[in-house]
């Protein structure tokens, strides 16, 4: 079969829609277009009947009750919601809240906001694994903290947290647990109950659904979870969240949730069997590459690798018909390396020559092997181009060289 | 980011990459940037000692496509200057001739530092320039 070009694999950072997904949401983007919020008339009956059955199925996929799910335009917001809401409501028991140096901008960028506004925050650093040390998350925690907000899996690593001995001792240390779980509901089993996490922020479009919805799940039970909503209005949602829902979008969320919840154990065995075919045929081919984060905890979909001596943007240019994410600082905004890599402390150097590869449903087993054939090719030819990679192999050892940075 | 036609065409096909032997007279190298930085570039330069003239220009670079071509470019433009010539070359060309956009100037700018240094490095070798001072020392 012929391979169709580009190749998309670059799924942490979007993915597209499913065509299920799609027909779940047709007819509440053509006759069904009630308002959910209208008690008096059929046509709000069927979209609220729409919106409950949503709120089952994501519910049905991370062991919660439909109640304590809240729908919200995204996981930017949920994460939002989730620690400003906290911040407030819980302000006169404390104003410490614990994260991490990986954690996505959604969280990182709050939690400076909150310091503004007299917050203290403690942002735990990571391992050359990518994981958060356990025993300094139980030091860091004192008599102010409400709130520990780790995320469940990296969007840039892939890297797992060890969610459920978070859950453990913020349980015991009497402290709420928010957990940014963008990246691994859907593809990983996540369970409330069994994490014990009290807030859980997902995304519908990181799941084959649509973009502009996601939801907070806020624990209703032991303890009773509340936060304080960021937007005034009609007090939608139990009050957290106000604005008319976003029907289509909730129902394909919800159907996006029933896919994974069905296909999740199928689909993460292949997905994991096609990225280590990835990860060892570059690793037999090339030398000089490099794992960043643990292979041992992990998403199955996720690849982030460094070719040494091989600039990020120079090689995504050359494979220009394969769609995935560098590290590089050139590829940024800020043109700065990525910070989750820096923070693993493998070096500026190491971060500028990442690839974030991310498979999924759609990726097939011809894809990794045209993906695996061009990287493998390009990185040899920009090695040849290197002289970073001419000094190694005359015995240079570059961390001793004299650089003229400018 | 969309590259222009002519950095892609510097990108996938690279002029004069290579190496001259760093330890002969005749060869002056240049090397500038820091890993960490996401940009290393090696120029180098073979001067015809009798008449002055760059014969050949090679280079290595390590950063990102507009890095490889504003250096790819400087080797095309060295070759048939004279030394002092080659010295004159700006920065400001190499950003017109590959219309690099403003986040990628800095390339260009390392490709001028990498001629500097390679001019340097022959200068250096064959103490030319070095005379003028040496008698005023005497």
């Amino acid at each position: 079969m012929a391979i169709k070009l580009p190749i998309y694999m670059d799924y942490h950072a979007t993915t597209p829609l499913d065509p299920r997904v799609l027909d779940a949401m047709m007819p509440y983007l053509t006759t069904k277009f009630g308002n959910a919020a209208s008690r008096n008339h059929s046509f709000g009956w069927e979209a609220e009947e729409a919106v409950e059955t949503a709120r089952k199925q994501i519910a049905d996929l991370i062991g919660a009750n439909a109640k304590e799910i809240i729908f919200t335009s995204g996981a930017t917001e949920s994460n939002n919601l989730a620690l400003k809401g906290v911040a407030e409501m819980y302000a006169e028991r404390g104003n410490h809240i614990i994260t991490a140096a990986t954690e996505h901008k959604a969280i990182l960028d709050t939690c400076k906001r909150l310091e503004k506004h007299g917050c203290r925050v403690t942002y735990l650093p990571v391992t050359a694994s990518g994981l958060i040390d356990l025993d300094m998350l139980r030091e860091s925690i004192t008599d102010k903290t409400i709130l520990v907000s780790i995320m469940y899996a990296n969007n840039e690593i892939g890297v797992i947290q060890p969610v459920a001995e978070i859950g453990k001792i913020c349980k015991q240390k009497g402290v709420l647990f928010h957990c940014d779980g963008v990246q691994a509901v859907g593809k990983v089993p996540v369970n409330v109950i069994q994490d014990n996490i009290d807030l859980l922020s997902l995304s519908g479009h990181k799941i084959y659904g649509p973009k502009g919805v996601g939801a907070l799940y806020v624990r209703r039970r032991n303890p009773r979870v509340q936060v304080t909503a960021l937007m005034d209005g009609g007090g939608h949602e139990r009050g957290m969240r106000s604005g008319t829902l976003n029907v289509p979008g909730i129902a394909g969320l919800g159907e996006a949730c029933a896919l994974c919840r069905k296909e999740m154990a199928e689909e993460s065995a292949r997905l994991g069997a096609l990225r280590d075919k990835l990860k060892d045929r570059l690793a037999a081919s090339l030398d000089e590459v490099y794992i960043n984060g643990t292979m041992e905890s992990r998403l199955p979909n996720n690849l982030n690798i460094s070719f040494a001596f091989v600039e990020g943007e120079s090689l995504l240019m050359g494979i220009n018909d394969i769609a995935v994410s560098s590290g590089s600082a050139c590829t940024s905004a800020t043109l700065e390396p990525s910070y989750v890599l820096k923070a693993l402390g493998a070096g500026d150097d190491i971060a500028h020559s990442s690839i974030r590869f991310g498979l999924g449903r759609f990726t097939t087993e011809e894809e990794v092997d045209y993906v695996a054939d061009k990287v493998i090719d390009v990185v040899r030819k920009l090695r040849e181009l290197s002289p970073l990679y001419e000094m190694f192999k005359e015995g240079v050892d570059l961390s001793k060289v004299q650089w003229a940075a400018h | 980011m969309a590259y222009s036609n002519k950095v892609l065409d510097h990108y996938n096909n690279p002029r004069n990459v290579g190496a001259l032997d760093k330890h002969d007279p005749q060869v002056g190298t240049g090397m500038v940037g820091a890993p960490e930085c996401g940009d290393v570039m090696k120029l180098q330069v073979k001067v015809n000692p009798a008449t002055g003239i760059i014969e050949d220009a090679k280079f290595k670079t390590f950063g990102c496509g507009s890095a490889i071509a504003s250096s790819s470019l400087a080797t095309e433009m060295l070759k048939g200057k004279t030394v002092d010539e080659a010295l004159e070359i700006k920065n400001t060309v190499i950003v017109s001739e590959l219309a690099l956009p403003p986040v990628k100037i800095h390339c260009s700018v390392l490709a001028e530092d990498a001629i500097k240094a390679a001019i340097a490095d022959y200068k250096k070798k064959n103490s030319v320039g070095n005379h003028a001072a040496a008698q005023v020392a005497q």
